[in-house]
Formats: structure tokens, C-alpha cells, sequence
């Protein structure tokens, strides 16, 4: 049975809506102070500078101000940071991950199980790590890989054993606390996550996954990943996130960071499915090298509130940057995402396709920017933005800023916002398909030119969410 | 044999104050029969085929619409059948139930979906009208009874994965060759996304050939002339005959222009007037109305009145 087949006969709402008892090992106060962050650096027996970098990060934090005069932003008043338990390390035996499914927790595994990762893991990946509340229970990668130099392991683990390259590269290049208040957070309490590092030359030709789950009611989830690809290398990194959902709120504030060396290839894939009680506020940034190519694939379905803005810096000439963003909000979701591109060298190209749907009172929002530096000559960018509305209680917003500052470029635009149709319902109802099937055929129609250049097991998984979706609304 | 009766039947514009359009509207359709309805701009005939399949936009206020089956038109239900599922008042079910039940709206303007490939289209419309089907004759009990005992047995492994009573690919694509040949429409049309960026001829050929996939007891047919060359006419003219003379449909067509039934030869002509069927004859009525326009119909009935 291939993945694509798994995927499709499991049963998704299954797969997400379950909640396991709460068991931890190490579980933080809640809320957050300079002791709690001492806490969690000495659990995790970081060495000294990266306490230094969390203290610091912890500064920023409480000196910056809530996003709040961004126009139309999400609210997140609700967000308080000293009721949310920032940290939870799960009960197993060995940090950093086992390899052997096995050998985890029976309720542990079992999430898994349900989630599809090991099953997926067997068909269609090269390497997977699972991440469950704060940090890594799972971890493996096929030997091959290994054999050529390609590391994958839990970020706390490569705090230690890989202390020169995180050392360089965490936080200090392509996402500084300073950047936002969330980043300065994220810097602070961080645990857990992914580091991937791919030698020079070095294809890793299936995709390696992460997983992340909150089962905790009031956790945060604060996991960074770290991905460094050497020139003319090439990866696929996917992500997938859910929890249960708790009448308390949940915060999920990653990080990522990603260098895509000479010529390289990154692509960077994320299906968030996030409870609708979680905030969702990440930062994530990569920097490209001349002749680089990064991609940023994005599915937004779950979440109360997401504010997600993948950047991309194209530093040296000739690099290029794609961004797929599909965002989908129903009642009491506020789904803000957009994309950043700099382009800061001679000819950089982006492109941007962004997709939204918004029903029963939800909100879309594009939030995008695109710059264009001064002598950044032949570069060229295209933006398209289209959003669809089920209903007069839903909005959608777009709002793509761009700042060029360069003559010689080519810059196109366009956006679209449309209802749904009643003549195309009863079309498609007329023909046989009842009111739910009708809608849920026009919406896959709406993002089909996205989904058609999707890789297929995202594909699947992407399209049964919004099936999912779908059902849960209009049922 | 099927039938289609409108009795009486009355309709406004759904909406505050909503103006009345049909006002008592009498009409039989059966199986293998070809009815042509004609009259000028706004005397109800669109109107007339929207509310048949169903249309949100207009409330009934008055009459009916029942749809008689026999026999042959259940062949493909296997369970044992009450008087009652043979005999459906149209004005209880939703617009998909009635496609179900073998009724097919073929539309002026058809609508563009982006996205949706023909091909993708038409097998949900087939795998969905034969679900309902099931729904609607077996009711809830009979769901998936039998369908671990024939996994294996009636799918060959060549066509997939198919669910109960899904159509597999072969087959679909078998049928779908057959029909599109018939109407002369190239086979890249499968893969274009479902009307977007079609022609009008285009659109109305598509629409011929849904009803041949979807093989309806009745097929109402809203102006599928308009806006076709000769050329198209005809093979629009050829699939409409092929409906009629295959599969047994009974076609009410609604047209403005004498043109179309030189090459689809109507059984029975009705003229529309202020909401309401003014008058019936055969097809020699058709070329009465093409000669002295709809006056002297308009005289009549009030004579009459």
C-alpha cells in the first residue's frame, strides 16, 4: 500500500481529536521569568552560552510590545504569557529521541499511530523526528544518509553535540530575538525541534519529517528547526502540527531558520492543523545564497489565530524564492499569513501564489511583502493573491506591501476575492452532488493550480483537511 | 415508462414581494417522447425548467410536479420496492434527489467551475447519483450490508480500488469515449476544467453529453440552440435524438427558434403565454408559430377565456 493510499483511508477527524493523559517527566511553573528559563537551559544541561542567548532573548521579550498597532491584526489579547506553561518534557527513557517506535510509551506511540508518521515513515520519507509537548521522542534516519554526511537529529541534541554550527547559525543570522516579540519569546523558552544539515552536493531525494503535538491543555510550544544546506544540495523538509482541543488557550510560537547555500535547493513544506483553541505566532526565515533556491509551502487550517509570515532574504545573485500558501478560516478562526521576499541582489526572482477560503465567520487575511533593494537590477517578482468567501459573515483582507527600490525590475500583481456561487451550487447539484459535495468540488477547484505542483503526499494530506474542514461547517 | 406531470403549477421569485411567474402551469412529459416548448421572452418556460430541478431562487406556491417511474427505470435498484418508489412528488426533494431520480436540467448558461476537470466532474456526478440511489430507494439499512463479500469478486484489480457501486475508471472511460464520439467532441475536452473558457457551442455540446452520461429519464433542455453554428446544431441535434432514441429520455425542450426542430423532431409543441401553457398541437404548431409569430395564440386564449 503506497502513503498516498494510507492517508486517504484513515480517518482524519480521528486522527487529530484525541486527547492522551497528561504525563511528564519535568513540568515548568507557568508563565515566565528569568528563573523559569534557567530551569528549562538546566534541565536541558545546555552549555553556557546558549543560557546567555536565552537571557538575552528574554530581555527583548519583556521590553517589546505586543503587535497590536499592525493594521486589521489578529487579536491576542487573550494571549497571556504567565498562564501558559512553557515547558513539558515528556516521560521517556532517552532524550533526544529513540529510533525504534517500540520502545515509546504506549500513549505516546499510539498518537503517532494515529497521526500516520510511522506508517509514512516506512513509505515515502527519508528520515522523521517527532516532537511530543516539549521536546523529541522520536528520531531516525535512513543509514545512507547518514553514511553521506546528512545529519537530522533533535535541536537540544545539537546544542551539544553539534555546538560549533548551531553556535554560528542559531539566532544570530536569519531570526534575532529581536525580530518580534515571538521570536524574542521563542528565544527564550525554545525546546525541541529539528537540525538538518546536508553536506555540498548531496541530494536527499525523499522528504525528511517532523511532527510536533501538544497534548497538554495550557502548554506552549516552542520548538526550533535549523536547516543548513551546503552548496549545490538539495532537501525536502516537511512539517505537520495538531493538538486537542482545550477551552484554555494553547501558544505555538516556532522558529525556523533555514541557509540555502550556493546553489542549493530547500524546500520547505508545513501542514499546520493547530485545535482551534491555539495562537499560532511563528517566525520563519530563510536566507539565500547565489543561485539558491528556497520554497515555502504553507497549508494554515487549524488554529484560533495564526500569524505566520515565512520570509526569504535573497542574499547573493541569481537566487529565487517560491512561496504556495493556502489558508482556510471557519468560525472564531483568524488565519493572517502572508509571505516576505528581500530581494537584495541582481537577478533574484519570487513568486508568490497565495489562496484563501473563509466561511461561517472566519477571517483570511495576505499580509505580504515584497522588497526590492536599490541595485537589485533584473530581478523580478510576481505576486497572486486570490481569495474565496462562502458566506456575507466572512472576510478576507489582502494587503501586499512593496517597497521597490530598484527601476530595473519586473514586478506583477494581481488579487482576486470572490463569493461562491449559488448558480455554480445548483449547477453542480442539478448533475447529482448534494449541497456539501457542490461546495466542497468548487473549493477544490479554487486551489487546484496550487495542489497540482504540490508534492503528492502533501497533496493528500492537504486535500483531506479540507474535506475535513469542509464537513465539519457545512454538516 | 416515466413521467413527468406538472399540475397547476405556480411560482414566485423567492424573495419579500417576489414577483408571480408561473401561474397554473399543465404539462406531461413521458419517456421517449419529444416535447418542444416554445413562447416569447418572459412567459415562464426557463422558469418553468429551474423549478422542475429545483432552483433556490424560486418558491412554489401552488400545483405540482410528480415524476411517475416503472419497472425499467428502478432495473439497477436491487432490493424489493414498495408502490411508493414509484411515484415521487419533486417538490419534497432536493435538487440532487431529483437528478437522482433521473431528471436533468440542461442550462442556458452553464455555469464555469475552475479547477474541476471533466473527467473528475463527471465520475463524482455518476458515483454521486448512484449513492443517492441507493439512499433514496434502499433507505439507510441496506448501507455497505453486502460489501465485504463481494470485495475481490466484482472489481477487477486493474481498475482500482472501487467502493461500492463506484464506477471504475475503465468502464467510465469506456462509456465516456462511446458518447463523446457520438457528439463529435474531441477528447482533450476531459481534461479542461468543466466549462471554464469553453465556447458557447462548447458549453451547450457539454451539456448534451452530461445527460448522456447521466442517462435521466427527462431531460429539460433551456435554449441549447442558442448560440450554436450549423455545424454544432447538428451534432447538438444528433446527441438530443440519441437520448431519445437509446436511452429512452423524454426531452422537453425549450427553444425560441423553429431551426433546431428541423433536426429534433418534436412529438408535442406548447406555447407559453403570460405563465401558463396557451396552447398544444404537434409539430406542424412549431411552424405555424415560426410563420405568424404569437399573436394569434395570445387572441385565442382569450377568446377562450
Amino acid at each position: 500500500m503506497s502513503s498516498q493510499d494510507h492517508l486517504k483511508e484513515t480517518n482524519t477527524e480521528e486522527r487529530f481529536e484525541f486527547k492522551k493523559e497528561e504525563k511528564s517527566a519535568f513540568k515548568s511553573e507557568k508563565g515566565l521569568t528569568e528563573e523559569t528559563v534557567r530551569v528549562i537551559s538546566e534541565d536541558k544541561d545546555e552549555p553556557e552560552w546558549m543560557l546567555e542567548r536565552r537571557l538575552r532573548a528574554l530581555k527583548h521579550f519583556q521590553k517589546m510590545p505586543m503587535p497590536t498597532d499592525w493594521p486589521e491584526a489578529p487579536d491576542l489579547s487573550e494571549v497571556d504569557i504567565d498562564e501558559i506553561i512553557p515547558y513539558i518534557r515528556p516521560d521517556i527513557d532517552v532524550r533526544g529521541g529513540v529510533d525504534d517506535w517500540t520502545e515509546l510509551p504506549e500513549e505516546i506511540k499510539d498518537t503517532f499511530d494515529k497521526l500516520g508518521i510511522p506508517e509514512a515513515e516506512k513509505n515515502a520519507l527519508s528520515g522523521v523526528g517527532a516532537q511530543y509537548e516539549s521536546e523529541i521522542v522520536y528520531q531516525n534516519m535512513q543509514e545512507r544518509w547518514e553514511e553521506k554526511g546528512v545529519i537530522f537529529c533533535d535541536m537540544d541534541k545539537a546544542v551539544q553535540e553539534h555546538e560549533e554550527l548551531v553556535k554560528e547559525y542559531f539566532m544570530t543570522k536569519a531570526v534575532p530575538p529581536s525580530d518580534n516579540k515571538f521570536a524574542a519569546l521563542h528565544g527564550a523558552i525554545w525546546s525541541g525541534g529539528s537540525f538538518v544539515y546536508v553536506p555540498e552536493d548531496t541530494t536527499v531525494d525523499m522528504p525528511i519529517q517532523a511532527y510536533f503535538r501538544m497534548n497538554s491543555e495550557g502548554m506552549g510550544q516552542f520548538e526550533h528547526t535549523l536547516i543548513i544546506a551546503e552548496e549545490g544540495s538539495e532537501v525536502h523538509y516537511i512539517e505537520g502540527c495538531s493538538a486537542p482541543k482545550y477551552s484554555a488557550f494553547n501558544l505555538h510560537s516556532g522558529g525556523v531558520e533555514v541557509f540555502v547555500g550556493e546553489d542549493a535547493h530547500v524546500q520547505y513544506s508545513t501542514v499546520q492543523n493547530w485545535s482551534k483553541n491555539t495562537y499560532n505566532l511563528n517566525t520563519k526565515r530563510a536566507i539565500a545564497e547565489k543561485g539558491g533556491r528556497m520554497e515555502w509551502i504553507s497549508g494554515s487550517m487549524g488554529s484560533k489565530a495564526t500569524m505566520l509570515y515565512p520570509s526569504t532574504i535573497l542574499k547573493g545573485r541569481g537566487a529565487s524564492d517560491n512561496h504556495i500558501t493556502i489558508a482556510m478560516a471557519g468560525e472564531g478562526q483568524d488565519i493572517d499569513t502572508g509571505a516576505k521576499v528581500y530581494h537584495n541582489a541582481p537577478d533574484t526572482k519570487s513568486t508568490v501564489e497565495s489562496k484563501s477560503i473563509a466561511k461561517d465567520g472566519g477571517r483570511t487575511n495576505y499580509r505580504g511583502l515584497v522588497h526590492i533593494a536599490d541595485g537589485a537590477e533584473n530581478s523580478s517578482t510576481a505576486v497572486e493573491c486570490d481569495a474565496l468567501m462562502f458566506d456575507n459573515k466572512s472576510t478576507s483582507d489582502t494587503m501586499p506591501y512593496m517597497e521597490i527600490n530598484e527601476s530595473k525590475v519586473d514586478v506583477a500583481h494581481e488579487a482576486t476575492v470572490g463569493k461562491i456561487g449559488d448558480e455554480d451550487i445548483f449547477y453542480l447539484q442539478s448533475r447529482g452532488l448534494d449541497d456539501d459535495d457542490a461546495k466542497q468540488m468548487i473549493v477544490s477547484g479554487f486551489i487546484e493550480p496550487i495542489t497540482e505542483e504540490l508534492p503528492i503526499e502533501y497533496a493528500v494530506e492537504l486535500n483531506r483537511l479540507v474535506e475535513l474542514e469542509m464537513e465539519g461547517s457545512l454538516g | 415508462m416515466a413521467t413527468l406531470e406538472i399540475n397547476d403549477l405556480h411560482a414566485r421569485v423567492a424573495e419579500e414581494g417576489g414577483e408571480r411567474i408561473l401561474r397554473g402551469v399543465d404539462l406531461t412529459v413521458n419517456s421517449g417522447e419529444i416535447h418542444a416548448l416554445m413562447g416569447p421572452n418572459g412567459s415562464g418556460k426557463s422558469t418553468t425548467a429551474k423549478v422542475i430541478a429545483g432552483h433556490p431562487a424560486y418558491e412554489v406556491t401552488d400545483g405540482e410536479i410528480l415524476l411517475h417511474l416503472d419497472e425499467e427505470d428502478v432495473a439497477d435498484v436491487d432490493v424489493d420496492l414498495d408502490d411508493d418508489d414509484y411515484h415521487w412528488n419533486l417538490l419534497e426533494l432536493e435538487p440532487n434527489e431529483r437528478a437522482a431520480l433521473g431528471i436533468f436540467l440542461g442550462f442556458q448558461y452553464p455555469a464555469e467551475i475552475e479547477g474541476v476537470t471533466m473527467t473528475n466532474f463527471l465520475r463524482q456526478a455518476l458515483n454521486a447519483k448512484a449513492d443517492e440511489r441507493e439512499e433514496l430507494f434502499e433507505g439507510d439499512e441496506a448501507d455497505d450490508a453486502d460489501d465485504e463479500d463481494d470485495a475481490g469478486y466484482d472489481t477487477s484489480p486493474m481498475e482500482g480500488p472501487a467502493d461500492d457501486g463506484e464506477i471504475g475508471v475503465a468502464e467510465f472511460q469506456e462509456i465516456l469515449s462511446e458518447k463523446m464520439e457520438l457528439l463529435d467532441m474531441d477528447e482533450k475536452f476531459m481534461q479542461r476544467y468543466l466549462n471554464a473558457g469553453f465556447s458557447g457551442g462548447e458549453k451547450k455540446q457539454n451539456e448534451v453529453l452530461q445527460a448522456a452520461m447521466l442517462e435521466p429519464v427527462v431531460a429539460v433542455l433551456d435554449e441549447i440552440d442558442s448560440g450554436l453554428d450549423i455545424d454544432r446544431l447538428q451534432d447538438v441535434s444528433k446527441g438530443i435524438n440519441a437520448l431519445r432514441d437509446e436511452q429512452g429520455t423524454g426531452i422537453l425542450q425549450i427553444t425560441h427558434y423553429q431551426r433546431i426542430l428541423d433536426y429534433v423532431e418534436p412529438d408535442h409543441v406548447h406555447v407559453m403565454l403570460d405563465g401558463k401553457v396557451a396552447k398544444s398541437g404537434g409539430a406542424e404548431l412549431a411552424e405555424q408559430l415560426e410563420a405568424d409569430g404569437y399573436d394569434w395564440v395570445r387572441e385565442e386564449a382569450f377568446a377562450d377565456a
